[in-house]
C-alpha cells in the first residue's frame, strides 16, 4: 500500500503549503477589496507596499535592533501613514478623473519602489531571522511542519477575522459600508468622507504591509516579491466578485487550497491552476462567485 | 449661412493639407533613416509604435484598457517563430501572416470572456488572462521556455530578396508597419470607428440606438490583438528570437506607458510615445542611469497620469486647435 | 600525450579556411563583459568578475603590441533577450572584438549563436550547460572552468559510491539546470543508482517548500540540487527548516559555490562533499593571485572569477603571439597553447572549444578545522581532466571528428 500511503502524507503536506499561500492570497486581496470598496480604485501599487512592509521590517531590525514583534506593530503603522500621504496628495487630485488613470498612478508608483529598492539592496534575496520562539518544526506525521510557518496561518486567519469584525460590528465599520453605498448622502450627514477615504487608504496599506512582515522571514526579502505575488491576487479578487470582504478571505484560501492540490496532482499546471478557475468562473458568474453585479 | 458652411470646409481642407504634408514628412524620414541610425534599433522602434498603435485603437477609440496585450504581441512571436523554424520553406511573409492569424484568434478567445465586463473589471481580466498566456509559454517545449527560442532565420522574401541584409529588412519592416497604422487610420475613420466613438461617449445611448455593442467592442478587441501580434511577428523576424518578455506583464504596462505618453486617442501618439520609450531604453540602458530605468519610467507614468493626460501629441493638437486656426 | 595530439590536428586542420589578417582590427582590442551584475547569480561573477577582467588587462599594462585595451561591461539580468541584444549591438555598433563572462546557460547559448555568425569571439567562464561544447559548440568560443558534465561526474559519483543510490533532482528550469538534472541522471545511472523523482523550479525562486516537500515524499536518499546561487542556498535553508535530514535523507548540491558556502556558514554547511574547478588555498600561485584579488574587493574570489582572469590572460597572450585579434587566428593560437597559470598548471581546449583541466573533490571543513573566514574546503581528491569532462568520443559538436576522435 505504499503506492497509496505516500500520496496521501504529500496531498495532506502540500495542502498545508496551499493553506500557507492561501493566508497570504487572503490577507492582500482583503486590503485590495477594501480599498476598492470604497475608492473604486485597482491599488497595483499593493504588491510594492507588501514588499515595502517586509524591507521596512529587515531595516529597522538592521539599524535599530527592533525585533520581530515591533516590526509586526510598528511597520503596519509606517507604511499606512505613507499610504495616507499617498492617497491625499496622488491619489485625491485625480479621484473625479475615470478609474482606470488611478490604476494606472499606482502602477507606476509601483515600478518606482520596486527599482529604487532593486537599486539600494540589489536584486538577489534578503534573508530576516526568524523569531527565536518559532525555530523549529513540530511532526505533524505527514509532516514536519516548521513553526513559523504554522504562525503565519494562525496571525493571518486573526487579522482577517479582526478586520472582518471591525468593518461589520463597529461603528466606523458602518461609516465604511454606508460610504461605499452611497458616498453624497454620508457627506449630507456630515460625516467626513474624504478623511474616511484618506483612512481606508492608510488601512489596506498596513494590511499589505502587515502580509509584508509576516512574509520576511519565510521568502527572502526582495524588491520582486510583490510584484508576481500581487497578479495572482489580482485573480483571485476577479474570482471573488470585487466588492464582498468574505468573499476576498474564502476566495484567498480556498486558491491556496486548490494550488497546493495541483501541486500534488499536475505540479506543471500549479501556476496556471488560478488562472483557469478565473476563467471558468467568468463564464458561468461573470460577477465573481460573491458579487452583486457591476 | 454661406459663411458657416464654408468656413468649416476651408479649415476641413487646411487640416487634411496639414495632416498630408506631416505624413509626407514622415515618410520621408522613415526612408532615409537607415542611412543616418541603426538599423536594428529603428526597426524596434517600429514595431513598438505598431504594437502601440494597436493598444490605443482599443483604450483611445473604444474606452478598454487592456492590461494583457503582452500576450499578442508575444504569441505572434511565438508563432513566427515556431513556423519558420520548423518549416524551412516558409518564407518569411508567410510565417507573419501565421503568427498574425494566431494572436487574433487568441484575441477573439479573450474578447470572448472580458468584453462582458468593463473599465477596472475588464482591465484585471485581460491581465489575468495574458499571465496564463505567460505561464502557458513558460512550460510549453516548443517555446523553449526561460532559454527563449533562439535562430528564427530572416529568410528570403517572397523567396527573393534576402533579408540578412539590414536595410531590406528595414523596408519590409517599414511596409508592414505602415499597412498596420493606415489599417488602424481607416478603421477609426470608418462608419465602423463612428459606432466605436459612440460606444466610448455613451455605451448606454449607442445600445437604445439599436447598436450591438458587444459585437462592436468584440471586433475592435480582435483588430487591435492581431495588429499587436503583427508586431510580435515582425520583432520575432528582425531579431531572429522570441522570448517570455513579450509575453510579460511589464510588456502590458510598458505600451499603457508609450500610449500615454503619446497621447491616447491620437492617431500619431502612440508612435511618438513608442520612439521616446524606446530611445530611452536605449540611451539610458548603456549608462550608469540603465539599472535606474524603471525609477524613470514610473516616474514618467505617474507625470502623465497627474499633469498631462492628454500626452505629447494630444497637448500639440490642443494647441495647434487654440493658436493656427 | 598521443591523445591530446590527435584531435588538436584535426581542429587545426579544420580551421585553417579561415582568412588570416595578421593586425589587430581599429588599433583596439575591445572586450565586453557580459554579467548578471544585480541578480541571483552576482555573487558568482557579477562585479568580482569585471575586476578580475580588469587584473588581466592590467597584466598586459592595458595594451598588447601598441594596441589599447579597451573594455565595457553591461548586466544581461540574465535575459537571453536583453543579452543578445546587448552583444548584437555591441558588434554592429562598439565593434566589440570578444564578448567575456557570460553567465546564464540561456544568455550564452544565445549570444555564442550572434559571436558565431558574425566571426566574433567568446569567452564563456560561468556558464555551465555542458551542451555549450556539445550540441551548442561554434568554432566562435571556448568554455572555461566547469561543465554540468564535470560537476555531476565529480559530485554524484563519489556520492552513489558512499551508497547513495536513490535520487531526487530539484532541478532550475531553464538551459543550465535542464543539463545538470541530465547528466546527474546519466551519472547515476552508470554508477549503479536510480533517479526516483524529478522537478524543476523556476530560476530565482523564493519559495521551497512544495519541492521540498515533493522531494522528501518521494523517499530518495539523496537530494540532488541541480541549480545554483541564491537557489541553492535558499533551498538548502528550507530543507534544513521542514527536517528534511533528520528524516535520513542528505542533500547534494551539484553547483555549489564557495560565496554560497561562505554565505550559509559551515554550522549549515559542515562535511558536504562537492566538486570545485579551483580553489583559492590550492597552491601556491593560486594564494598570491586570490590575496590580490581579495584587496581589491574583500572577498576572497570564486572559482569562476578566478576562470575569468584565466581565459582572458589566454586570450590576450594569443593575441600578442600572433599580433592579429581576428577570431580563427586567435583561436587557433589559444588551442595550441597549453593553459599554465594559476589556475591550472595542465588545461589545454579540445576541438570542441572545451577547456580539459584538473578538478578537485573537496569536503566543507567543521567549524573546528576552519582556521580563517574563507578557510572552508578540504582537498579530498584531484578529479583528472579525462576522467572529469565528457570525452569526445560520446561529442554531439559539429567541430570534432567523431570518427578520429572515437579512435583517440
Amino acid at each position: 500500500m505504499t503506492l497509496f500511503d505516500i500520496p496521501t502524507a504529500a496531498l495532506l503536506g502540500q495542502l498545508m503549503l496551499g493553506l500557507i499561500n492561501g493566508a497570504f492570497y487572503a490577507l492582500l486581496s482583503l486590503g485590495l477589496a477594501i480599498i476598492f470598496g470604497l475608492l473604486k480604485v485597482i491599488n497595483f501599487a499593493h504588491g510594492a507596499q507588501y514588499m515595502l512592509g517586509a524591507f521596512v521590517a529587515l531595516l529597522l531590525s538592521r539599524h535599530f535592533g527592533i525585533d520581530y514583534w515591533a516590526a509586526l506593530i510598528l511597520v503596519p503603522v509606517l507604511v499606512g501613514l505613507s499610504g495616507c500621504l499617498l492617497e491625499r496628495f496622488l491619489l485625491r487630485p485625480i479621484a473625479n478623473q475615470n478609474h482606470l488613470y488611478s490604476l494606472l498612478l499606482t502602477f507606476g508608483l509601483a515600478l518606482i519602489m520596486q527599482n529604487l529598492f532593486t537599486n539600494l539592496y540589489g536584486s538577489s534575496g534578503n534573508a530576516y531571522p526568524t523569531p527565536e520562539v518559532f525555530r523549529g518544526a513540530v511532526n505533524l506525521g505527514f509532516m514536519h511542519l516548521p513553526l513559523y510557518r504554522a504562525w503565519v496561518i494562525v496571525a493571518a486567519l486573526a487579522v482577517c477575522l479582526a478586520a472582518w469584525f471591525v468593518i461589520e460590528k463597529t461603528r466606523l465599520g458602518a461609516y465604511l459600508r454606508a460610504g461605499t453605498e452611497n458616498p453624497q448622502l454620508m457627506q449630507g450627514f456630515g460625516i467626513n468622507i474624504p478623511f474616511l477615504i484618506t483612512l481606508t487608504y492608510g488601512f489596506g496599506a498596513a494590511l499589505a504591509a502587515f502580509a509584508g512582515v509576516l512574509a520576511a522571514p519565510l521568502y527572502s526579502v526582495s524588491p520582486t516579491m510583490g510584484a508576481n505575488l500581487l497578479i495572482v491576487v489580482f485573480a483571485v479578487v476577479v474570482i471573488g466578485g470585487m466588492g464582498s470582504i468574505v468573499g476576498a478571505v474564502v476566495t484567498g484560501l480556498a486558491m491556496g487550497l486548490i494550488e497546493g492540490l495541483t501541486k500534488v496532482i499536475y505540479p506543471q499546471a500549479a501556476t496556471t491552476v488560478i488562472f483557469a478557475v478565473m476563467v471558468m468562473v467568468l463564464l458561468l458568474k461573470p460577477n465573481g462567485l460573491f458579487g452583486k453585479g457591476a | 449661412m454661406t459663411t458657416s458652411t464654408l468656413y468649416p470646409d476651408t479649415l476641413q481642407a487646411s487640416r487634411q493639407r496639414r495632416q498630408l504634408q506631416l505624413g509626407l514628412a514622415l515618410l520621408a524620414i522613415a526612408l532615409v533613416a537607415p542611412f543616418v541610425a541603426y538599423p536594428i534599433f529603428l526597426m524596434k522602434i517600429l514595431c513598438f509604435a505598431l504594437f502601440a498603435c494597436a493598444f490605443n485603437l482599443l483604450l483611445g477609440y473604444v474606452g478598454l484598457l487592456s492590461f494583457g496585450h503582452a500576450a499578442f504581441l508575444g504569441t505572434g512571436g511565438y508563432i513566427t517563430g515556431f513556423l519558420l523554424t520548423r518549416y524551412s520553406g516558409l518564407t518569411p511573409e508567410l510565417g507573419i501572416l501565421g503568427g498574425t492569424a494566431a494572436a487574433t484568434l487568441l484575441g477573439l478567445l479573450f474578447g470572448l470572456l472580458a468584453i462582458r465586463r468593463q473599465g477596472i473589471y475588464f482591465a484585471m481580466i485581460t491581465l489575468a488572462l495574458a499571465q496564463m498566456t505567460f505561464f502557458i509559454y513558460l512550460q510549453a517545449p516548443f517555446t523553449g521556455g526561460e532559454n527563449g527560442m533562439h535562430g528564427v532565420p530572416r529568410g528570403k522574401l517572397l523567396g527573393l530578396i534576402d533579408l540578412k541584409n539590414d536595410l531590406a529588412m528595414y523596408y519590409f519592416v517599414l511596409a508592414i508597419c505602415l499597412s498596420g497604422y493606415l489599417l488602424i487610420r481607416r478603421t477609426v475613420n470608418s462608419p465602423f470607428g463612428q459606432v466605436l466613438y459612440a460606444i466610448r461617449e455613451n455605451e448606454p445611448r449607442a445600445i437604445s440606438l439599436g447598436y450591438n455593442v458587444a459585437a462592436y467592442k468584440l471586433l475592435a478587441f480582435v483588430i487591435s490583438a492581431g495588429i499587436a501580434g503583427l508586431a510580435g511577428a515582425t520583432k520575432t523576424v528582425v531579431f531572429q528570437f522570441a522570448s517570455l518578455t513579450d509575453a510579460h506583464w511589464h510588456m502590458s504596462g510598458e505600451v499603457i506607458l508609450m500610449t500615454l505618453l503619446g497621447g491616447v486617442g491620437t492617431l500619431l501618439g502612440p508612435v511618438v510615445g513608442s520612439s521616446l520609450v524606446v530611445w530611452l531604453h536605449h540611451v539610458l540602458g548603456g549608462s550608469v542611469l540603465g539599472s535606474w530605468m524603471g525609477t524613470i519610467l514610473g516616474t514618467i507614468f505617474v507625470l502623465c497620469v497627474l499633469l498631462f493626460r492628454d500626452g505629447l501629441v494630444g497637448y500639440v493638437q490642443k494647441f495647434v486647435r487654440r493658436n493656427l486656426r | 600525450m598521443k591523445t591530446t595530439i590527435k584531435p588538436l590536428v584535426a581542429a587545426l586542420a579544420m580551421i585553417t579556411a579561415a582568412g588570416a589578417h595578421a593586425e589587430i582590427s581599429d588599433k583596439e582590442i575591445r572586450i565586453g563583459y557580459l554579467a548578471d551584475m544585480s541578480g541571483a547569480y552576482r555573487d558568482l561573477g557579477g562585479p568580482g568578475g569585471l575586476e578580475a577582467l580588469n587584473m588581466a588587462v592590467e597584466d598586459f599594462g592595458g595594451q598588447v603590441n601598441g594596441a589599447k585595451i579597451v573594455v565595457r561591461s553591461a548586466d544581461d539580468r540574465n535575459s537571453p533577450d536583453v543579452g543578445a541584444n546587448t552583444t548584437r549591438e555591441w558588434i554592429d555598433q562598439g565593434k566589440v572584438d570578444v564578448v567575456a563572462g557570460l553567465v546564464s546557460s540561456a544568455v550564452t547559448i544565445a549570444v555564442t549563436r550572434i559571436l558565431e555568425d558574425t566571426n566574433r569571439f567568446g569567452l564563456v567562464s560561468i556558464s555551465a550547460s555542458s551542451a555549450i561544447t556539445n550540441e551548442y559548440c561554434t568554432p566562435n568560443h571556448v568554455h572555461w572552468v566547469y561543465d554540468t558534465y564535470a560537476m555531476a561526474n565529480g559530485t554524484a559519483k563519489a556520492i552513489v559510491k558512499e551508497g547513495g543510490d536513490s535520487w531526487s533532482i530539484l532541478a532550475a528550469d531553464y538551459a543550465f539546470g535542464h543539463a545538470m538534472e541530465a547528466d546527474v541522471e546519466r551519472t547515476v545511472l552508470a554508477a549503479g543508482g536510480k533517479v526516483v523523482s524529478k522537478a524543476r523550479h523556476p530560476l530565482a525562486s523564493s519559495d521551497f517548500s512544495s519541492y521540498i516537500l515533493q522531494a522528501q515524499s518521494s523517499g530518495a536518499k539523496v537530494i540532488g540540487l541541480a541549480n545554483a546561487a541564491s537557489d541553492t542556498v535558499n533551498a538548502i535553508t528550507t530543507a534544513k527548516q521542514f527536517g528534511l535530514t533528520d528524516s535520513g535523507q542528505r542533500l547534494a548540491g551539484l553547483m555549489v559555490f564557495i560565496s554560497d558556502v561562505h554565505a550559509l556558514g559551515l554550522e549549515a554547511t559542515q562535511g558536504m562533499q562537492l566538486t570545485t574547478g579551483w580553489y583559492w588555498d590550492q597552491d601556491e600561485e593560486s594564494r598570491a593571485w586570490a590575496k590580490r584579488f581579495f584587496e581589491r574587493t574583500k572577498r576572497m574570489p570564486t572559482m569562476v572569477q578566478a576562470g575569468i582572469y584565466s581565459s582572458t590572460r589566454h586570450y590576450l597572450q594569443a593575441i600578442k603571439d600572433t599580433g592579429s585579434d581576428e577570431a580563427q587566428v586567435v583561436r587557433k593560437q589559444m588551442l595550441a597553447t597549453p593553459v599554465n597559470d594559476m589556475f591550472t598548471n595542465n588545461g589545454r581546449i579540445r576541438e570542441d572549444g572545451r577547456m580539459v583541466y584538473d578538478m578537485s573533490l573537496v569536503q566543507v571543513k567543521t567549524p573546528a578545522e576552519s582556521t580563517g573566514e574563507w578557510d572552508l574546503y578540504k582537498i579530498v581528491r584531484s578529479i583528472p581532466g579525462d576522467e572529469a569532462f565528457r570525452p569526445l568520443s560520446e561529442s554531439k559538436c559539429k567541430l570534432v571528428d567523431t570518427k578520429l576522435a572515437g579512435k583517440s
